[in-house]
């Protein structure tokens, strides 16, 4: 083996683009973009105190601004991610405990997740325009 | 460190279809990637066809099928061909299982094989493990014991013996640790699933009397805790064993020596 070529120059097989996405794996990056997310989320809610301390027209053109049809949008995808960040973190604890790690258990936890976040989103802004 | 596309040497171009077998009624489509080391091209993925009334129902005998009829240069590992050796390891249809126990039948449509990802690859589908059994070697897989020897074997009772269940059948194929993306991105610093559900196997041993200084040599943000809980390892070992389980009881380990 001594023609061989230095482990440096041997090429790096395929990863990410030809691995099957199973949905533990998929809600685990899932769980990271939302925790990214939340970032953004946590400087609208910031904007918005700071508004509100600030004037009474400050506090209007946010407040309009998350009223309006675009404002909402982002805000329900802030909804969501919390709480799919939420429930992803209650899952991550229930792994802690080293309950859930069966194959059919994991899967489910992982689907409940999802589903779960989407039911949950749904029914905030149900409440949300019935005691508005 | 995380890196979502290949560098440049390593991207995969389209490489030769090979001739159909001449006469043959049941055909079945594979694509495989090739690496040569005394060429200076790209990987690439080659397709063949294999004559399944002329062929063994698995997919490591469609893979000798093509070495022997169609193409001699195609290289991977085989020894054992029942699933008790690890050595024909690879990613088929997009998840790492053994060559000689995944059925040809259980891939619908073209069977897609790479070698284990997120390897220096030696040529086709024979990757570097070299790193991966120094991470097991790392993890010191022997008993270590400091009371005097006894006059014949250490005992354990059945009981203790039963805990070692569902983890002394690894055969470190290596396809946990190579289905991680945690292994993927710091594959340098984390020990990756396999070797982490053998220190557990000695961890648990009733018999191992160095419990403690093994999880001092656990005990790093990396070595241990970058395992993410993302269960590609769980969901792909073909021996049906769960290195995450494994990896969770260390934590708890970690915890109740602490409290």
């Amino acid at each position: 083996m001594a023609d061989s070529k230095p482990r440096s120059e041997r090429p790096l097989s395929p990863h990410l683009e030809i691995y099957k996405p199973a949905m533990t794996m998929v809600m685990s990056i899932v769980h990271r973009v939302t925790g990214t997310a939340l970032y953004f989320g946590t400087v609208l809610v910031a904007a918005w105190l700071v508004s509100a301390a600030t004037s009474a027209s400050a506090f209007e053109t946010v407040h309009g601004f998350m009223g309006s049809w675009f404002g909402r949008i982002i805000l329900l995808g802030y909804t969501w991610a919390l709480l799919h960040h939420l429930l992803g973190g209650i899952r991550h604890f229930i792994w802690d405990t080293g309950r859930g790690y069966g194959a059919e258990e994991r899967s489910f936890l992982a689907h409940a997740t999802l589903a779960g976040s989407i039911g949950l989103t749904i029914l905030v802004w149900i409440v949300a325009y019935v005691v508005r | 460190m995380v890196e979502l596309t290949l560098p440049k040497n390593s991207r995969v171009v389209e490489g030769k279809s090979w001739p159909k077998p001449a006469a043959a009624n049941n055909l079945q489509e594979f694509r495989i990637y090739r690496y040569d080391p005394d060429g200076e091209s790209n990987p690439r993925t080659d397709t063949y066809w294999v004559d399944r009334d002329d062929c063994g129902p698995m997919i490591l005998d469609g893979l000798i099928w093509i070495k022997s009829k169609v193409d001699p240069t195609l290289t991977f590992r085989r020894s054992c061909r029942e699933g008790i050796c690890g050595s024909c390891a690879m990613n088929i249809d997009g998840t790492n299982t053994l060559a000689c126990t995944k059925g040809m039948d259980e891939v619908g449509g073209t069977i897609r094989i790479y070698p284990l990802p997120h390897l220096p690859v030696i040529k086709d589908l024979v990757p570097d493990l070299t790193r991966f059994y120094a991470q097991h070697a790392s993890i010191e897989p022997w008993l270590h014991t400091s009371t005097p020897s006894p006059e014949k074997e250490w005992k354990q009772s059945r009981e203790d013996r039963e805990h070692l269940d569902g983890l002394y059948e690894c055969i470190l194929c290596a396809c946990c640790s190579t289905s991680c993306p945690s292994y993927w991105w710091n594959g340098d610093r984390y020990l990756g699933p396999a070797a982490l559900l053998q220190a557990y196997r000695w961890l648990i041993d009733s018999r191992d009397e160095a419990t403690g200084e093994r999880l001092d040599d656990l005990e790093d943000p990396f070595r241990l805790y970058r395992c993410h809980t993302i269960m590609n390892c769980a969901n792909t070992c073909p021996k049906g064993l769960n290195p995450a389980k494994a990896i969770a009881e260390i934590k708890k380990m970690m915890v109740a020596r602490q409290v």
